[in-house]
């Protein structure tokens, strides 16, 4: 078995305990939640920590409430299982619980949690690797080398976002509140819509720092004709990551016309990629008639051209490419179901 | 083969079987499921060392200087080793002894080992690791078989006569060209076999201690303790009675543990050394690199047939990657061609293999060790040639079954032949007639048989001592004791001896132990490999109980003044048939045993009977018995994404007779399942870089339960005139036909013929689009 390094763990109570913790590693500490992305990480040594703050006993974290708004408030320490099998995040936000619902396998869902997912490091078949797989190749730019080795010459590391929650989250309008330890200029709390939190760069693709911990997952009510669906491509029937993921919104009225309509697709870059060109092309088209089958091909079409899977992860790019198209089309399949 | 090796197949102290065809539990069921059993792992010893080695991070280069002063000044390091310290080379195949423990001047690939350190805990050995400096002449490194067939400087061996070349065979028997010249259809196209690992749960560990007076104790997850034993004693310098090797509880092989490996050296070495116990682990990383899996083999296939269904000829050409050693390679290269003679009669075949060294994790015996890949190509060519002549691929397969008590092409003799039956059972049980081409688009059947050795005639290192020995311990306990060299891998071999000596001397299965795979304590077996086990084993321990019964029957007999002929021992008691009321338990003519005879005890042994075909290589492949295997795969293909969705597998398996229906079962769902999974998740390949693709059970993905198909085990027996009651093997052989059987059910479904492996989905549609294109291109000019 590969050994873990050693870290001084901490088991704080409470929020600020945790944040301070931290803090107070120089940027040498970690937050652990369910541990399913962390310990990997560090039994790979491409994540080093002094301090790991496990946040396990900070009941604060926890549960899933329907706010007055209807909508939801969700405590990132809340297990991928209790998310997926919640009959409020099904009504509320069913992209959220379909995508929740494949990630990883049955014990990963019960040990992994919403924040973590949300939080996950990106992933390329270049860095989750052992220390003696990556120094054999002078490692790569994600960690501790020059290289990139799926774009040659590439100066800014491109592994995949791989969360499954993130393009629900993203479909969902989702906010995100953080804390960190407060200073002379502030107090460390803000709060981010989903779609500020990433950024295109694989070695760190997240606006927040490593000492800024998720409090938080705001999800606004959804209207009646809400649906939501998430389609992902993987060769397995579990246990994988995604080779491609794709969540999909409809807001119908009452005639089923789609009113508003959004795709976000995972495990391509960095950061997740909203397909605004095509989702677009649904808005007026009605769900049953001859209107939607044509949106939904030219939607097809225009998610192919904006969508350009690289050879990061692992699986053919060109084949995850060409099912661009496909996921998008179950993606919507399974928000209509 | 000896009047001792022949027991006869049917039940031997009755009408009826009383163990031998019961489903009884396994010997270590219940201990592995509770977490009672002991793995190499679970071995914790006062004062015990942990060693770590240092691989090499190029896959080809001389090694220019090794520095280990840093690793050997870091606080609780015991000691350090490399290649000058173990110079003997070693390998399971006497004549090509490629390996070294710790490499020594050169490197073969990444991942090949270099140096060993000891220290008070892995953190500190795997510390002192990378404080080791070598310093590397890199070399031109070969990932392309086809370039090392061609290329031979450098050398990957540089001392090897043939270049990079590690084996060739050439044989031909028949007259090919009048063979082709009389078909009325002859087929020729090429197949690709990518390599694929074991992949068993249990990673490779081992433990090894020395004692005061230099005897060494080496516990090792090993399937073959006995050539274990051999080669770490000859590189060590030691006598091979003075290093004792066990083999602990293992989970998992499937020929993956077959050869010796670098740690059982090391360890052993380091135990000498620092005179404490050592331990050595390998991470799942480090197991992927041990490798020796498939072989990846690119095969030509020529096959005649005409009109009537009968084969004229086959003739193939192989390039096998070996990989950066030899390992049992040149036993591969033979099974390659070999072993394609059955079951079907073809009257002329020639093949040409040959294995070639690459760069790369070595590769070696996997379940079906070198004939899964000819099997492949063979299968699929067989189902184009039913289509071409418009036959049914199982009417085409019945047509050339080979039959019973017959020989095949290259000499090998076949007794016992269920194949027929197979193609009967899987055509029965999958709905063929009525369901096969009949299915919607994206859905179909397909077909495969094979033919499969129960151990062969070959012994590795030639020797006249026997393959398999037992050894019993009888006394007043009722205790009845068997000390077997056979490793038990999980396939079940101490739990078929068990059932023996309850079926032969009437013994409740808690009533018997079986300690196995100690060489100290058990005759020398040759293990766990070629499915030889039921076979030779079983044999042996038959032999063994009939001559203890011999020595119990003969003392109750004289006990009670009668003819030996008229005591019963069998069914847990002990009675005179002609007066039946004078009646004792097993355990009360034990004791009478005991008394008459003094301290009782026995032995048995196998030995195969001369066998196989008049050349060189003619006995390598030539088993004593053969088992046959039909497969129907039921398939479902996404024609959007390419993917294939596993249905059904039919796995009928002529096993001779089950001696434990359950234990056949389960290695039939077992082998089906290893197979299949081969042909759509598996992919052992390296990068670019000639590194690993990806050395972890993530990145090499297995199938889940989600993604099994569902597996019905079909048994056949067609009883075997010298198998332990008619036995053969059931471990190997159902994994054949698995392959090509998934390939010709996607013709089935979507119309494509799928040649190389493995069945990526992006392979398939690229297959479908070229389909697409033809059939318009055809409507086109039909019009």
């Amino acid at each position: 078995m590969l050994r873990l390094p050693q870290f001084t763990l901490e088991r704080p109570t409470t929020i600020e305990e945790a944040i301070q913790l931290v803090a107070d590693a120089n940027g040498r500490g970690r937050f652990l939640a369910g541990g399913t992305d962390l310990i990997p990480n560090l039994k790979h040594e491409f994540i080093e920590a002094d301090v790991v703050v496990a946040l396990g006993g900070i009941e604060a974290l926890r549960g899933i409430e329907v706010t007055a708004e209807g909508g939801l408030s969700i405590g990132p320490l809340t297990s991928l299982v209790d998310i997926a099998e919640s009959a409020d995040v099904q009504r509320i936000a069913p992209a959220l619980a379909q995508a929740v619902g494949t990630i990883a396998g049955p014990q990963h869902r019960q040990m992994g949690t919403i924040g973590g997912n949300v939080m996950l490091d990106t992933r390329c078949q270049w860095i989750n690797q052992s220390h003696f797989w990556r120094s054999s190749l002078g490692f790569c730019l994600k960690k501790d080398g020059s290289a990139c080795h799926v774009v040659e010459g590439g100066k800014r590391c491109v592994a995949a976002a791989s969360n499954d929650s993130a393009p629900a989250l993203a479909t969902l309008a989702a906010t995100l509140d953080f804390q960190k330890a407060p200073t002379e200029y502030g107090n460390g709390k803000r709060t981010l819509a989903f779609d500020e939190l990433f950024k295109a760069d694989g070695a760190w693709n997240k606006k927040v720092s490593a000492d800024e911990l998720l409090t938080r997952i705001h999800i606004p009510a959804t209207p009646v004709g809400h649906k939501g669906g998430y389609a992902k491509l993987r060769m397995r029937g579990s246990i994988d990551f995604p080779l491609l993921g794709v969540a999909a919104r409809l807001d119908v009225d009452g005639e089923g016309v789609i009113e508003h309509a959004d795709i976000v697709v995972i495990a391509l870059q960095a950061r997740p990629l909203r397909v605004r060109k095509a989702s677009a092309l649904l808005v007026g088209a009605k769900l049953g008639a001859a209107s939607y089958d044509d949106a939904l091909a030219a939607v097809m079409v225009a998610a192919y051209e904006q969508c350009h899977p690289l050879p990061n992860i692992p699986g053919d790019h060109e084949w995850r490419q060409e099912m661009v198209p496909i996921y998008v089309k179950r993606a919507l399949a399974a928000a209509i179901a | 083969m000896g009047a001792r090796d022949q027991h006869g197949t049917g039940a031997p102290w009755g009408d009826e079987f009383r163990a031998v065809g019961k489903s009884l539990r396994k010997i270590e069921g219940l201990s592995k499921a509770t977490g009672e059993a002991v793995y190499a792992d679970d071995i914790m010893l006062p004062g015990m060392l942990h060693a770590k080695l240092l691989r090499s991070p190029h896959a080809h280069a001389r090694i220019v200087s090794i520095d280990t002063s840093k690793a050997l000044a870091l606080e609780g390091v015991h000691a350090i080793i490399t290649g000058a310290d173990l110079p003997i080379c070693y390998g399971v195949i006497p004549w090509t002894k490629d390996e070294n423990a710790l490499a020594v001047d050169k490197v073969r690939f990444i991942g090949d080992e270099v140096a060993a350190v000891a220290a008070i805990d892995e953190d500190t050995a795997n510390a002192a690791v990378r404080l080791i400096e070598v310093e590397y002449e890199v070399l031109h490194s070969y990932f392309d078989p086809n370039e090392s067939l061609v290329r031979h400087e450098p050398a990957i061996h540089p001392g090897n006569k043939h270049g990079n070349i590690s084996k060739r065979v050439e044989l031909e028997f028949g007259d090919l060209e009048s063979a082709f010249a009389s078909a009325d259809v002859v087929m020729e196209e090429d197949f690709v076999f990518h390599g694929s690992t074991h992949a068993a749960i249990e990673p490779h560990c081992a433990v090894a201690r020395a004692s005061a007076d230099g005897l060494v104790t080496l516990w090792s997850s090993t399937q073959i303790t006995h050539y274990v034993q051999r080669e770490v004693s000859r590189v060590l310098g030691l006598p091979q009675s003075r290093l004792r090797v066990i083999q602990p509880t293992l989970g998992g092989a499937f020929g993956g543990k077959s050869d010796p490996f670098s740690l059982e050296f090391v360890v052993a070495k380091l135990a000498l050394i620092t005179g404490r116990p050592v331990k050595m682990l390998w991470t799942r990383e480090e197991v992927f690199y041990a490798h020796r899996g498939r072989h990846p083999m690119q095969m030509r296939y020529k096959t005649g047939i005409k009109k009537d269904g009968h084969l004229t000829g086959v003739e193939a050409t192989i390039t096998i990657d070996g990989g950066s050693y030899s390992s049992f390679g040149l036993v591969t290269t033979y099974y390659s061609g070999q072993l394609l003679t059955g079951p079907y009669d073809f009257p002329n075949y020639r093949f040409d293999s040959t294995r070639v060294f690459t760069n790369k994790p070595p590769c070696g015996p996997k379940r079906g060790h070198g004939s899964v890949q000819p099997r492949f190509a063979f299968e699929i060519q067989l189902d184009e040639l039913s289509e071409a002549i418009g036959m049914d691929p199982i009417e085409v397969r019945r047509v050339n079954d080979i039959g019973e008590n017959t020989k095949t092409v290259n000499g090998q003799r076949v007794t016992s032949n269920g194949f027929g039956r197979c193609l009967d059972e899987v055509e029965r049980a999958s709905e063929w007639k009525t369901r096969r081409g009949k299915l919607p688009l994206g859905t179909g059947l397909g077909v495969a048989g094979s033919m499969y050795i129960s151990g062969t005639n070959y012994p590795i290192y030639p020797n006249d001592m026997p393959q398999a020995g037992i050894q019993l311990k009888v006394d007043r306990s009722g205790l009845v004791t068997a000390f077997t060299g056979g490793n038990d891998i999980g396939q079940g071999s101490s739990s078929v001896v068990r059932t023996i000596l309850c079926e032969e001397l009437g013994l409740d299965p808690l009533d018997v132990r079986v300690v196995a795979a100690d060489t100290d304590l058990c005759p020398v077996d040759l293990g766990a490999y070629s499915s030889r086990v039921t076979f030779m084993v079983g044999n042996a321990t038959i032999d063994a109980c009939r001559k203890l019964r011999k020595q119990i029957v003969e003392a109750v007999a004289a006990k009670w003044e009668v003819d030996a002929k008229r005591v019963y021992l069998g069914s847990g008691e002990v009675f005179d048939t002609e007066q039946r009321e004078t009646k004792i338990t097993t355990r009360e003519a034990f004791e009478i045993a005991e008394a008459f005879h003094d301290t009782l005890g026995s032995t048995g042994a196998y030995n195969t009977p001369t066998l196989g075909g008049d050349y060189r290589g003619g006995s390598i492949g030539a088993s004593p018995a053969y088992s046959f295997t039909a497969h129907v795969v039921e398939v479902d293909v996404d024609v959007e994404t390419g993917m294939i969705d596993l249905k059904n597998v039919w796995v009928a398996h002529d096993c001779g007779r089950a001696l434990n229906p359950m234990l056949v079962a389960g290695q039939m769902e077992g082998s089906a399942y290893m197979g299949i999974v081969e042909a759509v998740f598996e992919d052992h390949k390296v990068n670019r870089f000639g590194l690993h693709s990806g050395p972890s059970l993530l990145d090499y993905p297995l199938a889940t339960a989600l993604d099994t198909p569902e597996l019905h085990a079909l048994i056949v027996e067609s009883i075997d005139p010298e198998g332990p009651y008619g036995a053969k093997e059931a471990g190997e052989g159902p994994l054949h036909p698995a392959l090509p059987a998934l390939s010709n059910a996607i013709y089935d479904a979507v119309g494509i013929r799928l040649r190389e492996l493995p069945f990526t989905p992006g392979r398939v549609l690229t297959a479908l689009r070229a389909k697409a294109a033809l059939d318009k291109e055809t409507k086109g000019a039909s019009c």
